[in-house]
C-alpha cells in the first residue's frame, strides 16, 4: 500500500507507458475470463459468497443490456393517450405564460378540503417588546422618553400622513416602508410581485395589527388583478390573503405565500 | 333648446344593393324608426310587416331622425337624406340566461362541440378520444362513438344532417350515423398528421352530401368520398401546416396554412389561385355565407325538406338569398395580428386589412346575414367590422383572458363569445355592449356553439362538461 502519492506523482511527472492503453484494454478483456476460471476453481465458503457476489452483477449487467436492447427495438407507439387536451388552435403554440393562468377548479377543490383558515406558518417566534421599538429621547436635555421607533419593516396606506411630530408617539421610518411583496403561488411555484393592500393581521399582536408592522407570520392583503383570476360567480378578484414567510428585517424584501 | 324645431326634410329609401326604393318623400324630422319601418314595408308591399333597421351614411337611425341625424351628426335638414334600410331578421332569437344542465361524461377535456344543421342534435368531440351525441330533450348522453385512438380534434355534420364526420389527433377522420350511433365503415387514413379541420361540400352544390375535405398538419388537404369512404384527390401545394379549410359557395375549396397563404383550389383539384398579404400563419377563415352553407336547407321554419332535390332547391335559394348581388366575401384572420377582408373570385388584392388587435387573431366569423364581422382575439378583446366593408365598428371588452371563439345567433342580433377566463359573454348589436354574463364554467371554454333554431347553446371547456343554455 502506498504511503504517500509518489505513484500519481511518477505519472504525472513521466507520463504512462507508450502502450498503456492497449495494455489495459486486453487486461480487462482477459479478467473476465480469468473469473470464470477462478469461479470455477474456488471451493467451500469462498466459493459460496463469491458466486452471490458475481450473480448480483450478473443481475445487473442483464438489467442493462435489456435497457439498450429497448433503445434500440423499434416499438410501435404507445397506446397511451397524452394528457392535457387542447383544441386545433392551441396545438402549435406553447403554453403560453401557463403561470398566469390559475385553475378555478384546483381553487374549489383546495377549499372544501382544507379548513378556510389553514396558514402555512401557524405558529411564529414571539417578539419583544424591546426587540421591536427603540426608545428616542426627546425634549431639551433629552430625559422624556415616551416615543418608539419601531425598527421592522411596516406598510402603510396610499393616503397615510404623519400626525405632528411632536405628538406622534410611534414613528414608522420612510426607509423601513414597503409597498409590494413578492408573492408565491403554491401550486403553481411562481413569483410575482404584487402590490400590498394591507395589513390584515400580525399574529404578535393586534397593536402591530394597527402600526402596520410586517414580520415573518403576518397575513397581508394583496393586489391580485395581474393574474387574472375570476371566481365561478364570473366576478374578477383583485385581493387575497397572504403569508409573510420570511425575516423582512433581515432580508430587505418581503416573501410570501398566497393564500388560496 | 331645438326639441320642439321639427322641420321637413327630403328622404330617399334606398336598398341595401343600392336600388332606389319608392318615391323621394318628404317627412318631419322627427319620425321615428317605427313609422320608417311601416313606411317601407307599405313600398315593398310586404304582407306581414318585416323588421328593418335603417341607415344613414352609416349611421344608424335608433330613435328619429331629428335626433340622430342632425343634432347626432350635425347634418343640415335641407339636404336629400338617402334612408338606406336593411332587413332584419324575421325572427327573433332569445338571449339564453341559464345554464339549463351541466353534461358531464367526458373524462377529458372537451375540444370541440356543433349542433346538427337542424338543430336536433348535439355532438362533442372530447381529449378522451370519443365523440358523445346528446339527447337535447332530456340533456342526457345519448351514443358514445368510440373508435378514434387520440384527440378528437374537430367534428363537423353534413348539410343534410345525415352524416357526422370526426377528425382526430391520430391522423385518420371517422364517419358516424347520429342516429344509431354506429360507425360508418373504418376510418380514413392517408393523412400523416393530425386533422386540424373538416369541411363538407355544400348541399347546393351536390345534394347528396357525400364529399368532405379535410385538413392536416402535414400541409394536405384531402377530398373523401364518405359513400365508398375513399380519398378522391390530395390538394398538395402548402409548405406547411393548414390551419383551415373550407367548402366556398361556387364549388371551390379555400384553404389557410400556416406558410401565410390562402389557396383556392378547382373542385377537380388543380390550383385556381393564391392569396397572400399575410406576415405570419393564417389562422382562421370564415365566409359571408358560412351560416346557410351550414345549415343547408333548413331554415328558421325547421321544414323539412322532402326529397333531394327539393332540399338542393332550398338550399340554393337561401344561398341566393344570403349572398346577395355582390360577391361571396372571404375574411382571414393570422398570427400577425390582422385580418385581410377579400373578394377571392375577382382579385387576388385583399379589399381591406383590418387592424387594430393586438395580440394574434384567433378565430373570426360573419353574422348569420353577412353584413357584421367579429373577431376574436387573444389580446381579450372581440372587434366588431362592416362586413361588406371592413370597417371598423366597435370593440367589445369585458374578457380578462384570451377569447377563443365567437358565434352568432341566428338572427345576428346577438353575438357569444368563449375565454379562457372560462366565462361566456353575449352581446347585444344595437347598443354594441354587453348584454349578458354567462360564467359557471371552472375552466377554460374551448368551444361554443349557437343552434341554428337559436334555443339553446352549448359550451364546452377544459372542465370536462358540456353545458346547456337555455333562455
Amino acid at each position: 500500500m502506498p504511503q504517500n502519492e509518489y505513484i500519481e506523482e511518477s505519472i504525472r511527472r513521466h507520463g504512462r507507458r507508450m502502450d498503456h492503453a492497449e495494455r489495459k484494454r486486453k487486461k480487462e478483456a482477459r479478467k473476465v475470463h480469468k473469473d470464470a476460471a477462478f469461479a470455477q476453481k474456488v471451493h467451500g465458503l469462498k466459493a459460496k459468497l463469491y458466486n452471490k457476489k458475481r450473480h448480483n452483477e450478473k443481475i445487473q449487467m442483464k438489467k442493462t443490456l435489456k435497457m439498450h436492447d429497448e433503445k434500440n427495438a423499434k416499438q410501435k407507439t404507445d397506446d397511451a393517450v397524452p394528457e392535457g387536451a387542447v383544441p386545433a388552435y392551441l396545438l402549435d403554440r406553447e403554453g403560453q405564460q401557463r403561470a398566469k393562468v390559475l385553475s378555478n377548479m384546483l381553487k374549489q377543490k383546495r377549499k372544501e378540503k382544507a379548513g378556510k383558515w389553514n396558514v402555512p406558518l401557524p405558529k411564529v417566534r414571539g417578539i419583544a417588546e424591546d426587540e421591536m421599538f427603540r426608545v428616542v429621547k426627546t425634549g431639551k436635555s433629552k430625559t422624556k422618553s415616551w416615543k418608539r421607533m419601531v425598527t421592522k419593516p411596516t406598510f402603510v396606506g396610499d393616503g397615510f400622513t404623519r400626525k405632528p411630530p411632536k405628538y406622534e408617539r410611534f414613528i414608522r421610518p420612510m426607509a423601513l416602508r414597503y409597498k409590494k411583496a413578492n408573492v408565491t403561488h403554491p401550486e403553481l411555484k411562481a413569483t410575482f410581485q404584487l402590490p400590498i393592500i394591507g395589513v390584515k393581521k400580525n399574529p404578535q399582536s393586534p397593536m402591530y395589527t394597527q402600526l402596520g408592522v410586517l414580520t415573518k407570520g403576518t397575513i397581508i392583503e394583496v393586489n391580485v388583478a395581474e393574474l387574472g383570476l375570476v371566481t365561478t360567480g364570473g366576478k374578477v378578484l383583485w385581493g387575497k390573503y397572504a403569508q409573510i414567510t420570511n425575516n423582512p428585517e433581515n432580508d430587505g424584501c418581503i416573501n410570501a405565500l398566497l393564500l388560496v | 333648446m331645438s326639441a320642439a324645431e321639427t322641420r321637413t326634410i327630403l328622404a330617399q329609401f334606398q336598398s341595401a344593393d343600392g336600388d332606389k326604393t319608392g318615391p323621394p318623400l318628404s317627412l318631419p324630422s322627427d319620425v321615428t324608426a317605427e313609422q320608417l319601418s311601416i313606411l317601407i314595408n307599405k313600398f315593398l308591399e310586404n304582407e306581414e310587416t318585416h323588421p328593418y333597421s335603417f341607415y344613414i351614411d352609416s349611421k344608424e337611425v335608433v330613435h328619429n331622425i331629428q335626433k340622430d341625424i342632425i343634432e347626432g351628426e350635425k347634418r343640415s335638414a335641407e339636404d336629400t337624406l338617402v334612408i338606406v334600410y336593411q332587413p332584419q331578421a324575421f325572427f327573433k332569437v332569445r338571449a339564453v340566461t341559464r345554464c339549463s344542465s351541466s353534461m358531464t361524461g367526458h373524462t377529458e377535456a372537451v375540444i370541440s362541440a356543433s349542433f346538427s344543421p337542424d338543430g336536433s342534435q348535439l355532438a362533442s368531440g372530447s381529449g378522451d378520444t370519443t365523440v358523445r351525441i346528446w339527447d337535447l330533450a332530456t340533456e342526457t348522453p345519448r351514443h358514445t362513438l368510440k373508435g378514434h385512438k387520440n384527440w378528437v380534434l374537430s367534428i363537423s355534420w353534413s348539410p343534410d344532417g345525415r352524416t357526422l364526420a370526426s377528425g382526430s389527433m391520430d391522423n385518420t377522420v371517422r364517419l358516424w350515423d347520429p342516429r344509431t350511433g354506429k360507425e360508418l365503415g373504418g376510418p380514413l387514413t392517408g393523412h400523416r398528421k393530425w386533422i386540424t379541420s373538416l369541411a363538407w361540400e355544400p348541399l347546393h352544390i351536390n345534394p347528396k352530401a357525400n364529399r368532405l375535405a379535410s385538413s392536416s398538419k402535414d400541409g394536405t388537404v384531402r377530398v373523401w368520398d364518405t359513400l365508398v369512404r375513399r380519398c378522391v384527390f390530395t390538394l398538395a401545394g402548402h409548405t406547411a401546416a393548414v390551419t383551415c379549410v373550407k367548402w366556398g359557395g361556387d364549388g371551390r375549396i379555400y384553404t389557410s396554412s400556416q406558410d401565410k397563404t390562402i389557396k383556392i383550389w378547382n373542385p377537380d383539384g388543380s390550383l385556381f389561385k393564391t392569396l397572400t398579404g399575410h406576415a405570419h400563419w393564417v389562422n382562421t377563415l370564415a365566409f359571408s355565407t358560412d351560416f346557410v352553407l351550414r345549415t343547408g336547407a333548413y331554415d328558421h321554419t325547421g321544414r323539412e325538406p322532402g326529397s333531394e332535390a327539393e332540399a338542393q332547391a332550398m338550399a340554393l335559394k337561401r344561398y341566393n338569398e344570403a349572398k346577395g348581388k355582390g360577391p361571396e366575401r372571404l375574411v382571414s384572420g393570422s398570427d400577425d395580428f390582422t385580418m385581410f377582408l377579400w373578394d377571392p373570385l375577382n382579385s387576388t388584392k385583399p379589399v381591406e386589412r383590418l387592424v387594430g388587435h393586438q395580440k394574434v387573431v384567433n378565430h373570426v366569423s360573419f353574422s348569420p346575414d353577412g353584413r357584421l364581422l367579429a373577431s376574436a382575439s387573444f389580446d381579450n378583446s372581440v372587434k366588431l367590422w362592416d362586413g361588406v366593408s371592413g370597417k371598423f365598428i366597435a370593440s367589445l371588452r369585458g374578457h380578462v383572458a384570451a377569447v377563443y371563439q365567437v358565434c352568432w345567433s341566428s338572427d345576428s342580433r346577438m353575438l357569444l363569445s368563449a375565454s379562457k377566463d372560462s366565462t361566456l359573454k353575449i352581446w347585444d348589436l344595437r347598443t354594441k355592449k354587453l348584454k349578458l354574463e354567462l360564467p359557471g364554467h371552472a375552466d377554460e371554454v374551448f368551444t361554443v356553439d349557437w343552434s341554428p333554431g337559436g334555443d339553446r347553446v352549448a359550451s364546452g371547456g377544459k372542465d370536462r362538461e358540456l353545458k346547456l343554455w337555455k333562455n
